[in-house]
């Protein structure tokens, strides 16, 4: 019985594994440098300055920068997660398989989803901003932001209602459930930590987004009185700082924070899932 | 109720009836001295998905407080049928289904039927365990929350007779706060058992509920059907031909979407009537 392995296969195995660990490393490295460049350049200038309340051109604060980021989630998240969750909620559920209107909704998701955000911020700015005369505002930002992350949540929550798995609907149904008990006591509540990730994901894409903002959010850097005042989130705060070349150090500072911003919500985002199946599995 | 319209509704029983030209006036038929009675009945059964025919002109009577096998390879309507039962068909779309099915008197399939009462009266056990990602409590009071029973005490009671029922009560009592997705198998699938009892049906469906299972989970749940026939109507589809024979009082072969042969158990395995039975009951096919 002639059991060894040929030369050409061990060989074959050996580059696999050094292509496959070489590409790793490369993809690592790249990912530290960017990292470590950002707090070696950033972390010295992050002085106390930075985080008072009013922005002023001499300290120019990021902390109404951040204030402002918050609200600008919060508006777009209340705008978008309900309609997009109940957009799938009709797609995955309750839609015909392979209904016209499934299609189309499907395909202008998914041409949504390509657009670069350039064009929502120009369409933002024509309609939200000029047409119904919202003005560079916290809610035409919001508006514009929640029509870009839109197929982002319909997608991802789609997705987790699918992966609930069919036995849990029949098994409901066998037992005399309405529709609405199925989806809202046993496929929602298992899909959850799914549907958690594509707004994590969407809260990602709102913190780190400026071109759309730039045109429909504006850029004022102090806390707006209304829903109807400017904002600067960090990222449009950040991009200003590098525009005005003075304040480079001022941008990279910036970054640090934003960068730990997104930790924050990654980490948070984790433990809410966590708890939420534990709490289901005690 | 009037002499004629009584005859009238008890012809809905009489096999040589006509009665497929009653499936456009179907309506809900009370008959009051079968209230208690929880025959089954199928005339004239057919059933497509599409363009393609599950169910060819099926006839059958099931009585109460036994146990019926069906048998039957892969893919010939057994399941198909089981599933006409609770009206579980519904919900996959391009089926259509025509004659008439009656479950102790009364059409399930008339216009006026609640669906969800019918499903609460004819519980169902799947091939796969599937309890639901919830406490083993939570599970056994779904269905009895459904229906309005809300009371802690109530829910109580409900969930221990449901799993003393299910034989599961031993296992689980110091536990019912636990994810259900933390039992075995075998004993996931009798949570599953309790948990459609616990809705108090009169008939149940067993759609191979044991074919997931390893042979002591098996012998379990074949000796806990054995005790529930005296309270309920009970339907099993199964591959294990030994699974009919201990089990089952009557035993349906299925090929192709016909019933070939139904019969007590123990002639339709020592003397089949059909060759093709006989075929399949030896593994010569199937």
């Amino acid at each position: 019985m002639d059991i060894k392995k040929s030369n050409r296969k061990r060989h074959l195995d050996t580059l696999l594994t050094a292509t496959t660990w070489t590409f790793a490393v490369l993809t690592l490295t790249a990912l530290m440098f960017i990292v470590g460049h950002i707090l070696i350049n950033g972390v010295p200038h992050l002085t106390p300055s930075l985080f008072e309340m009013r922005w002023t051109t001499e300290n120019v604060s990021m902390m109404p920068s951040i204030l402002s980021t918050a609200m600008m989630v919060v508006i777009t998240l209340c705008l978008v997660v309900p309609l997009g969750m109940f957009t799938s909620i009709y797609l995955v559920e309750y839609a015909k398989k392979g209904s016209r209107y499934v299609k189309v909704i499907r395909q202008a998701t998914e041409i949504l989803a390509g657009i670069p955000s350039i064009v929502y911020g120009l369409f933002g700015s024509l309609f939200f901003v000029n047409f119904m005369g919202l003005g560079l505002s916290l809610i035409a930002g919001a508006l514009t932001l929640s029509i870009m992350v839109l197929p982002l949540v319909i997608r991802t929550t789609e997705e987790a209602l699918k992966s609930v798995s069919d036995g849990f609907r029949e098994g409901a149904f066998a037992l005399g459930s309405g529709k609405l008990r199925v989806v809202f006591r046993i496929v929602l509540p298992s899909a959850v930590p799914g549907i958690l990730a594509g707004v994590i994901l969407a809260t990602g894409r709102i913190v780190g987004e400026t071109a759309a903002l730039i045109f429909t959010a504006g850029t004022a850097p102090n806390i707006p009185q209304n829903l109807y005042g400017s904002v600067r989130t960090l990222a449009v705060h950040m991009w200003s700082l590098s525009g005005e070349a003075f304040h480079t150090n001022e941008a990279y500072a910036t970054a640090v924070v934003l960068l730990l911003i997104v930790l924050i919500i990654n980490t948070v985002a984790a433990a809410i899932a966590k708890a939420l199946n534990s709490g289901r599995i005690k | 109720m009037n002499m004629t319209e009584l005859k009238d509704k008890v012809d809905l029983w009489g096999t040589d009836n006509n009665s497929k030209t009653r499936t456009s006036e179907r309506v809900a038929v009370d008959i009051s001295y079968r209230a208690h009675d929880y025959n089954l009945a199928v005339r004239d059964c057919n059933l497509y998905y599409s363009d393609f025919q599950a169910l060819k002109n099926v006839n059958m009577d099931i009585a109460q407080q036994e146990v019926t096998a069906f048998i039957g390879p892969s893919g010939c309507g057994k399941s198909t049928f089981l599933r006409i039962f609770n009206r579980m068909n519904d919900l996959i779309e391009g089926c259509r289904i025509s004659g008439d099915i009656h479950i102790g008197g009364q059409d399930i399939y008339a216009k006026d039927t609640d669906v969800s009462l019918l499903r609460k009266n004819v519980g169902m056990v799947f091939q796969k365990p599937n309890p639901f990602p919830m406490s083993i409590y939570d599970n056994i009071a779904y269905a009895p929350r459904t229906f309005g029973i809300k009371k802690r005490g109530e829910l109580d009671v409900i969930v221990e007779r449901s799993l003393k029922q299910a034989g599961l009560w031993e296992e689980t009592k110091d536990r019912l706060k636990k994810s259900a997705l933390g039992l075995s198998g075998g004993q996931q699938q009798r949570l599953c058992i309790a948990r459609a009892l616990a809705a108090e049906p009169k008939v149940l469906l067993m759609d191979e509920p044991t074919s997931a299972l390893d042979p002591i989970s098996t012998g379990i749940i074949e000796d806990l059907i054995s005790e529930l026939k005296a309270q309920y109507t009970i339907i099993i589809v199964t591959h294990n031909m030994q699974q009919a024979t201990r089990v089952s009082d009557k035993t349906a072969f299925f090929l192709l979407g016909e019933v070939v042969e139904y019969n007590k158990t123990i002639e339709i395995f020592s003397k089949p009537k059909d060759k093709r039975t006989e075929n399949y009951i030896t593994g010569r096919f199937g």
